[in-house]
């Protein structure tokens, strides 16, 4: 088992034909994802052809979750066609979308996951890597290299954060790796996934990234003295951000007092979760965790 | 990007928010004709992008034209909290019967919008906040619904604001959401001695990401006031926020690039407190212009005695950015004086460190790990800094 994503997932593309649609899913192909079908308006009945398989192209979200049954859609269009693309997959039906695309107006996003939220559908992003069962699926642009199956859960606002963790940490590997993007706005959030890794059986433990902006790290935290019985640590990313600057990822930024680095770590700390200061330090953190785990102390 | 209050006032009039535009000026000099013709006693408000500007001492009431000038002038080129004041608004002296304080702001707990409005305006709403809650109304949005009458009449209601404010109201929220802002903020909103209301200050946040629906918004930008070297980077479209330490930081990705600043301020501890001296975030490719073009801001800027390139090949190989640093160094020529680290790990890994060493560039040094790259970073620039 995993969260949110296994082998038995069916995948379409929407803005396969693309080139970063294409190079995707072409990487996705690779690394086993089960890839039915790519959507792009006006080109449906059209196929591309890829290392081993050709995967035909639909019109509409409609029309390839009617020929495919697909449960997951993966959406590579531009901001400006976001909205549509997104809206589309939940009229399909498509119980789970991750939104791969950067650049998303904030109102865009707000309007797509009242949407998505009022049809029971699940969002992953905008602006963020996806999210990878490696062994089983993978569904964004995660390098599926990295790191292979194992034990560890891992949650992270951050694309090259959650690589750069994958391989700290590759000797273990993962049950599953989220990337849920750096926006104001996001469909899946640190507790959604936590939540699913607690009820998890084939995750052991998780690692919890966040950045400043916002207070999600700090309402992760509640939620982790709450509800998570499974070890989590944790590391926060932008201690020397100036105030009022945005870092980068939109919703990276700290306003005032508020979204700090250190509130979220000391919020973290606070409902247990050890913090690691750099993400080698926050990977060591974890190693003693499951070493303590083996000996079953 | 966050507008001054004068903007923002503009983008209340062309969506028929009531405010009185007044007049802007940068020079003293043109204080007097410009109160002159707002009926002579005026506000002289300092603009600039941050708040408290009233306990700062950038807001003045001047009674004649002459002392219009005295005020602007001691508020011009004024410091408040970093930023300059290169601009004034001169504004007429409103006869004000109340003042309200009224939000509309995109809620990232809540994933939608969220209405913030009171009756105790004119002060901070953080303020009131602390000392009396109960006077702040929250109203929550939804996004698919908007503001409609029925949403305008509960805020109004819920905020105690008089009968007749939902016009109002309705009109902030065009602004929001034609505009695409992610804050729209008046405070005070005051009710005039005539019981009409009118925005007398004005913040908005435009969405950055939505400017391609919004031309006009680029004329917003305040040149004048950035950063050189940001507004350098901006050009050559690189994702660079200046900071005031010693090592410059190069890497790959918002998420990694905010941790190496950690990361070598941390390791900096050890070395009398080197510092990082900017975020620059080269993203997915790296090609060599994208490398050279960073590199080049990075090491225009004085305070820079060493570079962190720090880079995981995620999609990105590191041959490629291996490649990049060479041919980045062969381009800068003699302006790459400054030493080099580099700590690549992920695709391609091996044949990005055999490009380097094949490369042996003399300011060139690479470190295996992220932590000891950056330590090594850190003792570079202080040891630059005692030579």
């Amino acid at each position: 088992m995993a969260i949110f994503l296994t082998e038995q997932s069916r995948v379409i593309v929407q803005g396969m034909t693309g080139s970063e649609g294409q190079k995707h899913t072409s990487r996705m192909l690779a690394a086993g994802t089960n890839i039915v079908g790519g959507v792009t308006p006006g080109k449906g009945g059209q196929s591309v052809d890829f290392a081993k398989r050709s995967i035909p192209v639909y019109g509409s979200c409609a029309d390839a979750v009617k020929a495919t049954d697909a449960d997951v859609s993966v959406v590579f269009v531009p901001p400006r066609f976001t909205l549509g693309a997104v809206t589309e997959a939940v009229d399909a039906g498509v119980p789970l979308v991750v939104v791969i695309t950067e650049g998303v107006p904030v109102q865009d996003t707000a309007a797509f996951f009242a949407y998505a939220q009022a049809a029971g559908t699940r969002v992953i992003g905008p602006n963020c890597p996806g999210i990878i069962t490696p062994g089983e699926s993978n569904a964004g642009i995660i390098p599926a290299d990295i790191a292979g199956p194992g034990r560890i859960g891992l949650v992270s606002k951050s694309g090259t954060l959650t690589y750069q963790m994958m391989y700290e940490l590759r000797d273990f590997g993962f049950s599953t790796a989220i990337g849920i993007g750096g926006d104001p706005i996001i469909g899946t959030t640190h507790i959604d996934a936590l939540q699913a890794f607690q009820n998890d059986p084939d995750t052991d433990a998780i690692v919890m990234i966040g950045e400043i902006g916002g207070d999600a790290e700090e309402r992760a935290a509640a939620f982790i003295k709450a509800n998570v019985t499974k070890p989590v640590v944790g590391y926060v990313a932008g201690f020397t951000a100036p105030e009022g600057k945005t870092m980068g990822h939109a919703g990276a930024i700290v306003s005032g007092s508020s979204g700090t680095a250190a509130a979220k770590q000391e919020a973290l700390e606070a409902a247990g979760v050890r913090v690691g200061k750099t993400p080698t330090e926050t990977a060591d953190l974890m190693r003693a965790v499951l070493a303590v785990e083996e000996v079953g102390v | 990007m966050d507008l001054m209050e004068y903007q923002a006032k503009e983008l209340f009039a062309r969506h028929g928010v009531p405010v009185t535009l007044g007049r802007v000026i940068d020079d003293p000099a043109d204080a007097a004709a410009a109160a002159a013709e707002l009926g002579g006693r005026v506000v002289v408000k300092a603009q600039v992008k941050t708040g408290g500007r009233g306990k700062a001492g950038g807001v003045k009431l001047a009674a004649t034209a002459d002392e219009a000038v005295t005020k602007a002038g001691e508020i011009l080129g004024m410091d408040i909290k970093g930023h300059t004041v290169h601009r004034v608004l001169l504004a007429p002296a409103a006869a004000i019967a109340a003042e309200y304080y009224f939000s509309f702001l995109v809620d990232r707990a809540n994933r939608n919008y969220l209405c913030i409005a009171s009756t105790e305006g004119g002060v901070e709403i953080e303020e009131v906040a602390h000392t009396n809650p109960d006077a702040i109304a929250k109203v929550a949005i939804d996004p698919a619904v908007g503001v409609d009458d029925a949403k305008a009449a509960e805020i109004v209601a819920a905020a105690g604001f008089p009968v007749g404010a939902e016009g109002v109201v309705r009109k902030l929220w065009d602004v929001f959401i034609a505009e695409d802002a992610s804050l729209v903020e008046v405070n005070p909103l005051v009710k005039l001695a005539d019981g009409t209301l009118e925005a007398l200050d004005g913040k908005v946040t435009l969405d950055e990401n939505a400017a391609y629906r919004h031309p006009d918004h680029a004329s917003f930008e305040d040149k004048a006031s950035a950063d050189p070297l940001e507004a350098a980077a901006q050009e050559k479209g690189l994702n660079y926020v200046k900071l005031d330490g010693s090592v410059g930081i190069i890497g790959n990705g918002a998420g990694l690039v905010m941790s190496t600043l950690d990361v070598v301020a941390y390791a900096g501890e050890a070395h009398g407190g080197v510092k990082p001296a900017n975020f620059l975030d080269i993203g997915g490719g790296a090609s060599a212009e994208v490398m050279a073009n960073g590199l080049g801001i990075i090491l225009s800027d004085a305070q820079v005695k060493s570079v962190f390139v720090n880079v995981f090949g995620g999609i990105t190989a590191c041959d490629a950015v291996s490649n990049g640093i060479v041919q980045a160094l062969e381009l800068l020529g003699d302006q790459a004086d400054k030493p080099l680290v580099v700590r690549l790990d992920g695709n391609n890994v091996e044949e990005g460190r055999k490009i380097l060493a094949r490369a042996n560039h003399p300011l060139v040094t690479v470190v295996d790990t992220m932590d000891g790259a950056a330590a090594r970073a850190a003792e570079l620039a202080a040891v630059a800094a005692q030579n």
